[in-house]
C-alpha cells in the first residue's frame, strides 16, 4: 500500500492511552490528517481489548480489528506510537499544551528483529499481567503473538541478573541494551484526549464473594484469558483447583457494580460479558450447567436482546434473579456454594459448581490515580468532559463504563472535539 | 518509470543458516537481476545498502526477508515499488529444518533428491520478482469537482449536534429537515433523561439551547419541509436533490422493481429484457441515475440523523395488555404527547391520571425481552415518565413493571433516585392482563417481587414501545446507486442502518454516508450527542481523504483505484452487482462507470470480471497470475517421485496475520504450498486458479475470513462471494477431467492460528489422495 503524504495539519494532538478508544481516536484524527501522538504506558497496544477472547454479540476475536488498525498506523506517518510511556506533567492552556512523557526502558531497542533467541536463554520466569499472573512468562518475552510494536520486552526484574547478560549475548542484533534508563520527552500538542481505560474492579475487595480465599473463583476477565486461544492453558477452561474441566459454573452478576460499597454505578458490560462467557463454556462442555446470578440482566436493543434469546434458548443455561450475598468452599472437593435469594419466589437458593466467575465490573483507571492534568471527574474518578472549555477530554471508559461499540462511537467524536480546538478556522 | 531492480537476501533470523542462500542467489541472477546479500537488512548497515542502491536508481526492490507485518517502517522507500518476500515467517520458521532436514551432502549428489524448503524459498523469490515487474506507482485519483460541504439528513438533536460540530472546524454545513420545525422529538418532550453528571434528575430538553447554538453559526444552512429527492455522484462530489414532502420530481431516485414485479402469473423470473421494461414504466417520470441534476447542490459527505418515530401498535396487538379495548392504555409516546401539553389525565374521561402502571416488556410469547426496537432508551423513559405523574399530582403513584430495568452504566444514578420518590413503585413482573374496573383499570401481573401474582387498580396504563428507526420505512437518502437507494445490512438490523462492525461503528456499505443517532440503534439523547460527533468526524475525514484521493477504511490511505479497460467489456454487469460498496453504476448498455471515491479497494470487482479488465496499480489480474506462474512445478522429467504443488491464495487481513503468529509460535506446516497474499477473497478471480491447475499445480485453497450474518470480512461479501464463485469452478474443473476437491475454501478467524497449519496439512493430504495433477509437466 502506498503511504498518504499528506502534510499534518496546524498543531498535534495527544492521545494518552492505547487501547481500543485510543486507536481510534488517534486513527480517526490522524485520517484526516492531523498529527498524532500515541502514549501508551504497556509495551503493546491494544489495552484491554486484547486481553478478550472474543466480542459480543458476534463472538468475533478482538485481535481482528486490532490487526487492521495496526497497519492503519503503519501506513500512516501522522502518527508517532510511545509505548511504556506515561504522561508525567501537563502545562499550558487549550492549544497549546506543553507535556512532558516519562520513557520507561524497554531494554530492548529498535533493532530487534523479533528472532526470539533472547527469550530461549532466559531462565528467570516472572508472573504473566497479561494474564493476571495465572501463568509465568519469561524475563525477556513478547508480551503475546500479536502484540504491535512486534518487539521483545525485557522484564525490569532481570536487569542486573546473569540472565540479563545472556539474553544480551544472545542478541545477534545488538538489541538489547542492558543500560536503558528512562527518559523524560516534552512534545507540544494542541489538545489531549485521555483514552486511559478501565481495571477490572479489585476482586479480593468484595469479601463476602470469596476471591482470593477460594481457589475456584475467579474473575470475568481471568475467564477471557482462560477461554483465549494464547492464554495460561490455551483456550481451555480449566478450574484452578485441579485443572479438570468444570461441569457446572455460576456467574455472579454486579460482583461489585450497582452496590454502594464498591462501584455505585452500572459497569455496563458484565451482563453481556456473562452471556458471553456462557457461549465460550457451551463450545468447551456440551452438557456443563451454567448458573447466571443476576439483578437485572441488561442487554438493552435489538443486537443485545437477539443474543441473550440465543443463549435462553440453551437448557442448561439457568438464569436466577437474585444477587449473590455469600460463598463458600467445600475443602475436600473445593467445589464452590453460592448462596442467593431469589428475588420473585423468595426461596433461598444454595447451588454447589465446579467454577464460579465473579462478573466483576470496571473502574476507570483514574479512580485510584487521578491524572497529572487539569481533569475534573465524578466521585468514581470517571472524566468529566467540558467541551465549553475543551483542550483535553475523556475518551472511552475513561468517561463512563461502556462498551466496545460505544466506546468506539464516543472515542470517534473525541478525535474532532479535539480538531475543534486546534483547527484553524 | 524504467524499472531498476535490486534483489536484496537477508540471512539474518536463522535464514542463512536454514537455506542455501547462494542457490536462493541464483535465482534472480539467473534472470539478470542485481542480487546483494546481508546478514541483517533491518540494521542500519543492511539499510544503508539498499538506500545507496536506491540513490544510485534502483526503483524496483524485491527484499526477501522478515513477514511484511513487521519493520514496516523500515523497508519504506520513496518512489520505489518494493515487494517483501516472506522468508522468515513464511519459510524458515514455518518449516524448521528439525522437521524438514535439509539435504546432506551424499543426498545431494542425486539428482533426485530435492529440498523441499529451499524449493519453497526460491519460489518464493521468484513470485516476488514477477510481481514487481507487473506492478506501478500508484497515482492518486482525483476528483474534477470536489467539494467539501456536509449535508446533514434530519435537524433533529442528532442532526443539529452533528451539524454544529461540523461547523465548529469550519465546514459549511447544510440540515435538511422533513417538518417545518428543528428540533424533531426532542423539541416535543416535556423534560428529557439526563445528559452529564450527576445523572440524577430529568432536565429541560437539550434542544432549544442546541437550535441556538446553530444559529451562531453562519456555515449552516437549514432547509425545514425539505427532504432528499436524490443522491448522486459519490464522495466529494455528490450531487443531491433537495424537495418538497411529497412532491413527484423528475430528479426522484428510481427504486429497484419490486420482488413480485420480476415475475410473470407463473412465478417464472421474467427475461432482463421485460424486467427493464418493467423498471421503466415502474419509474416513470423518473430520470436515470446516471443523468445529473443541473440544479443540484453539491456536497462532499453525507450525515444521516433522520432519527425515528414511535412504533405503532397495530389493530389488535397487545390486545391481553387492554390496548386498543381501552382508551386509557395508551403508549409511551402518547403518554409523551399528552404531558408535554399539561397534566397528565385519562383519555377516557379528562380525570386526573394519579395512578400509572407502566409496562415494559409485552410478556406471552415474547417472554422477558422488552416491546421491540426498545432499549435502554425506553427502561429511560419509564422512569421518566413515572416522575410526571409525581410532578403533577402530590398523591400520584407509579407502577414499573419490568422484565429488566436497562439502566446501564451512569445512567443507573437516574434508577437510584427515581427509586427513592416514595410514589414510584418498581418491580420485575409479568403483565398478564388489564381489564376494565369501573372507569379505572385493573392489571394483574405473575412473578413480581411483591408477591406471584398481584392486582393493582389504575387510572391509566402505559406501554413501553420502542422507537422505529426512520430507515425501517423509507429508504431516506435515496441514493442514485444501481444497486438501489436505501443503505444495505439493513436486513440483518431490522430496519437500522448500523454497521456490523464492533470495532468500526461508522463503517457500512456506503462510503461517504454515515448514520448517526436513533436511525441506527434506539439511543437516548446524550448517546445520540455524541454519536453526532463520531458521524460528523466521519464525514469530514471522508471529504479530505476524497480530496487527497486516498481510500478511507480499511484501507485508509491507499491511493490505487480500479482501473477499467472498457473496450473489452462484455457488460456483464458482475462487478456492478458484486461490489459490496455499490460503487459502480452501470450504464443503458450495462457498462460500469467507476465511482473512485465510493471504493474501498477491496478488489471485488477485479474478482468478480470474467473479461478480467479491471486492476489496480499494483494488484492486478497480471501481477498475481505471474506470481502463480512463476511457481515451477516438478514433474517426473525432473524428479522420479516429484513433490507437489499446493497454491494457496490468502486474505492478508487476518488469514495473513494468522499465518504469521502460527510461524512465530512455531507451528509447521506442508512446504508444498505456496502462499499469496491477497487483499480480500472477493478480490480473487477464477483465472488464478485456473493458471495454477493448467500449469500442472495439484491444488487451490483459499483461506478466508468468516462469512454468514457475523461476518468478519472487512469488505463485507468478499470471503462469501469466493465461496460462490469456488462452488462454480467445479464445472470448469470437470470438463478437464479435474476433481472438484482439487479447490477448496477455508474460513479462519485471525486467532485461530493454531488451526491453520492443520487445515493446510488436511488439504494437502487430501489432494495427495487424489494423486498428482495429469496436466503436470505438459
Amino acid at each position: 500500500m502506498t503511504v498518504d503524504k499528506q502534510a499534518p495539519a496546524s498543531g498535534s494532538i495527544m492521545v494518552v492511552g492505547g487501547g481500543i478508544s485510543g486507536l481510534t481516536t488517534a486513527l480517526e484524527a490522524a485520517e484526516v490528517g492531523y498529527e498524532v501522538f500515541l502514549v501508551e504506558k504497556n509495551p503493546y497496544l491494544g489495552g484491554r481489548v486484547a486481553q478478550l477472547n472474543q466480542y459480543f454479540p458476534k463472538l468475533c476475536p478482538p485481535t481482528c480489528g486490532l490487526e487492521i488498525n495496526f497497519r492503519r498506523i503503519k501506513d500512516n506517518p501522522n502518527i508517532k506510537v510511545f509505548t511504556l510511556a506515561e504522561v508525567e506533567k501537563v502545562d499550558g492552556s487549550a492549544g497549546n499544551y506543553e507535556v512532558s512523557v516519562k520513557l520507561n526502558p524497554r531494554y530492548v531497542n529498535a533493532a530487534c528483529t523479533c528472532c526470539g533467541e533472547c527469550a530461549k536463554v532466559c531462565e528467570t520466569e516472572v508472573p504473566n499481567d497479561f494474564n493476571f499472573g495465572m501463568d509465568r512468562i519469561k524475563g525477556a518475552a513478547l508480551p503475546h503473538e500479536m502484540a504491535f510494536p512486534a518487539r521483545y520486552v525485557l522484564s525490569p526484574r532481570i536487569i542486573g541478573t546473569e540472565d540479563a547478560r545472556k539474553c544480551k549475548e544472545a542478541c545477534k542484533y545488538d538489541a538489547i541494551e542492558l543500560d536503558m534508563e528512562a527518559k523524560t520527552i516534552t512534545l507540544n500538542v494542541g489538545s489531549v484526549v485521555w483514552a486511559t481505560g478501565w481495571e477490572p474492579y479489585d476482586a479480593n475487595r468484595i469479601d463476602n464473594l470469596g476471591f482470593g480465599r477460594y481457589q475456584n473463583i475467579i474473575t470475568n476477565m481471568m475467564m477471557e484469558r482462560l477461554a483465549a486461544p494464547n492464554g495460561p492453558t490455551g483456550g481451555k477452561i480449566l478450574r484452578p483447583s485441579d485443572d479438570h474441566a468444570p461441569q457446572s459454573i455460576a456467574f455472579v452478576q454486579c460482583a461489585g457494580s450497582r452496590d454502594e460499597n464498591h462501584l455505585p454505578y452500572c459497569s455496563y458490560i458484565c451482563c453481556m460479558a456473562s452471556l458471553k462467557q456462557a457461549t465460550y463454556i457451551r463450545a468447551l462442555y456440551p452438557d456443563a450447567k451454567i448458573y447466571i446470578f443476576y439483578i437485572d440482566l441488561r442487554a438493552p436493543g435489538q443486537r443485545y436482546e437477539k443474543f441473550y434469546n440465543k443463549i435462553k434458548e440453551d437448557e442448561n443455561v439457568f438464569f436466577i434473579k437474585g444477587k449473590v450475598a455469600e460463598v463458600s468452599e467445600d475443602p475436600e472437593s473445593k467445589n464452590i456454594t453460592v448462596v442467593a435469594e431469589n428475588a420473585v419466589t423468595g426461596e433461598k437458593i444454595h447451588q454447589t459448581v465446579d467454577l464460579a466467575v465473579l462478573a466483576t465490573g470496571m473502574q476507570p483507571t483514574a479512580a485510584n490515580v487521578r491524572l497529572p492534568a487539569d481533569l475534573k471527574y465524578t466521585e468514581d474518578g470517571f472524566i468529566i468532559n467540558d467541551f465549553e472549555k475543551g483542550g483535553m477530554f475523556g475518551a472511552g471508559c475513561a468517561n463512563k463504563p461502556a462498551d466496545v461499540v460505544s466506546s468506539n462511537q464516543n472515542a470517534t467524536g473525541m478525535a474532532l472535539k479535539a480538531i475543534q480546538t486546534i483547527a484553524k478556522r | 518509470m524504467d524499472k531498476k531492480y535490486g534483489v536484496y537476501i537477508c540471512t539474518g533470523c536463522g535464514i542463512g543458516e536454514a537455506l542455501d542462500v547462494k542457490a536462493l542467489c541464483d535465482v534472480p541472477e539467473e534472470e539478470g537481476l542485481p542480487v546483494k546479500t546481508h546478514s541483517c537488512y533491518c540494521g542500519k548497515e543492511g539499510l544503508e545498502e539498499i538506500k545507496k542502491d536506491v540513490a544510485d536508481g534502483a526503483n524496483t526492490l524485491v527484499i526477501a526477508a522478515c513477514s511484511r507485518r513487521v519493520n514496516f517502517d523500515i523497508f519504506k522507500f520513496e518512489g520505489c515499488a518494493v515487494d517483501r518476500v516472506n522468508i522468515r515467517e513464511g519459510v524458515v520458521w514455518s518449516h524448521p529444518r528439525s522437521e524438514f532436514p535439509a539435504l546432506t551432502e551424499e543426498e545431494k549428489e542425486d539428482e533426485d533428491n530435492f529440498d523441499r524448503v529451499q524449493m519453497m524459498a526460491e519460489d518464493y523469490i521468484r513470485m516476488g520478482m514477477a510481481r514487481v515487474e507487473k506492478i506501478k506507482l500508484p497515482e492518486a485519483y482525483k476528483l474534477d469537482n470536489f467539494s467539501n460541504r456536509i449535508l446533514v439528513i434530519g435537524g433533529g438533536v442528532t442532526g443539529l449536534s452533528a451539524a454544529i460540530d461540523a461547523a465548529k472546524v469550519g465546514y459549511d454545513v447544510t440540515i435538511v429537515e422533513k417538518e417545518s420545525y428543528l428540533g424533531g422529538y426532542a423539541a416535543k418532550v416535556r423534560k428529557q433523561t439526563p445528559v452529564g453528571m450527576p445523572y440524577d434528575s430529568l432536565i429541560p430538553s437539550v434542544v432549544q439551547s442546541k437550535i441556538d447554538e446553530m444559529e451562531k453559526y453562519p456555515g449552516i444552512t437549514v432547509k425545514t419541509n425539505t427532504v432528499v429527492a436524490r443522491i448522486a455522484g459519490q464522495p466529494g462530489d455528490f450531487t443531491v436533490t433537495l424537495k418538497k414532502p411529497g412532491d413527484k420530481i423528475e430528479f426522484d431516485v428510481p427504486y429497484p422493481l419490486p420482488p413480485e414485479m420480476k415475475v410473470d402469473e407463473k412465478g417464472n423470473e421474467l427475461d432482463a429484457e421485460k424486467q427493464h421494461e418493467l423498471y421503466l414504466e415502474y419509474n416513470k417520470g423518473r430520470v436515470d441515475i446516471l443523468k445529473t441534476d443541473p440544479a443540484g447542490e453539491k456536497f462532499g459527505a453525507v450525515i444521516l440523523a433522520a432519527g425515528w418515530r414511535p412504533y405503532k401498535p397495530a389493530a389488535g396487538e397487545f390486545a391481553h395488555l387492554g390496548f386498543g379495548e381501552s382508551p386509557d392504555v395508551i403508549t409511551n409516546h402518547q403518554f409523551e404527547e399528552m404531558a408535554a401539553k399539561g397534566p397528565v389525565l385519562c383519555p377516557s374521561d379528562g380525570r386526573p391520571a394519579k395512578s400509572v402502571v407502566f409496562i415494559q416488556s409485552p410478556g406471552g410469547d415474547a417472554g422477558d425481552s422488552d416491546f421491540s426496537y426498545a432499549g435502554a432508551v425506553t427502561s429511560m423513559v419509564a422512569l421518566k415518565q413515572a416522575k410526571y405523574v409525581r410532578e403533577d399530582y402530590e398523591d400520584g403513584k407509579s407502577y414499573v413493571f419490568y422484565q429488566h430495568m436497562r439502566t446501564p452504566g451512569l445512567n443507573e444514578n437516574f434508577y437510584k433516585s427515581v427509586q427513592q420518590d416514595p410514589g414510584i413503585f418498581l418491580t420485575k413482573g409479568e403483565v398478564t392482563a388489564v381489564s376494565k374496573n369501573g372507569s379505572g383499570l385493573i392489571i394483574e401481573a405473575d412473578n413480581t417481587l411483591l408477591g406471584e401474582k398481584i392486582q393493582v387498580k389504575a387510572d391509566m396504563v402505559v406501554l413501553g414501545t420502542g422507537m422505529v428507526p426512520a430507515t425501517a420505512d423509507d429508504p431516506v437518502v435515496n441514493l442514485a446507486y444501481r444497486q438501489g437507494p436505501a443503505f444495505r445490512d439493513i436486513g440483518l438490523f431490522e430496519g437500522y442502518c448500523d454497521s456490523n462492525f464492533i470495532c468500526f461503528p461508522y463503517e457500512t456499505q456506503r462510503t461517504g454516508i454515515y448514520a448517526a443517532g436513533a436511525v441506527r440503534r434506539s439511543m437516548t439523547i446524550e448517546e445520540s450527542m455524541e454519536d453526532a460527533a463520531g458521524a460528523a468526524l466521519k464525514a469530514i475525514q471522508c471529504v479530505e481523504c476524497s480530496n487527497r484521493g486516498v481510500a478511507v477504511h480499511p484501507r485508509s490511505g491507499d491511493m490505487t483505484f480500479p482501473d477499467f479497460f472498457f473496450q473489452r467489456c462484455t457488460q456483464c454487469k458482475r462487478c456492478t452487482d458484486e461490489c459490496p460498496f455499490g460503487a459502480l453504476d452501470d450504464d443503458e448498455k450495462g457498462t460500469p462507470k467507476p465511482n473512485p471515491t465510493r471504493c474501498r479497494r477491496c478488489g471485488t470487482c477485479m474478482g468478480a470480471c470474467p473479461e478480467r479488465i479491471i486492476g489496480f496499480a499494483d494488484y492486478n489480474i497480471d501481477s498475481i497470475g505471474s506470481m502463480v506462474k512463476s511457481v515451477k512445478v516438478p514433474s517426473e522429467d525432473d524428479y522420479s517421485e516429484p513433490p507437489f504443488r499446493i497454491l494457496g491464495l490468502v486474505c492478508e487481513n487476518d488469514a495473513f496475520p494468522a499465518l504469521d503468529i502460527a510461524a512465530l509460535k512455531g507451528l509447521s506446516y506442508s512446504a508444498d504450498v505456496r502462499l499469496i497474499p491477497v487483499r480480500c477473497l472477493g478480490s480473487v478471480n477464477v483465472i488464478w486458479i485456473k493458471d495454477a491447475l493448467s500449469q500442472g499445480m495439484d491444488g487451490v485453497f483459499l483461506l478466508g475470513c468468516k462469512h454468514g450474518d457475523d461476518y468478519q470480512c472487512h469488505f463485507v461479501k468478499g470471503s462469501e462471494l469466493a465461496e460462490i464463485r469456488m462452488k462454480k469452478i467445479g464445472d470448469a474443473l470437470a470438463s478437464l477431467a479435474l476433481e472438484e476437491e482439487r479447490v477448496a475454501q477455508f474460513e479462519i478467524a485471525i486467532d485461530e492460528y493454531d488451526k491453520v497449519p492443520q487445515i493446510i496439512n488436511e488439504f494437502v493430504e487430501s489432494v495427495e489422495a487424489l494423486g498428482p495433477n495429469p496436466f503436470k509437466g505438459f
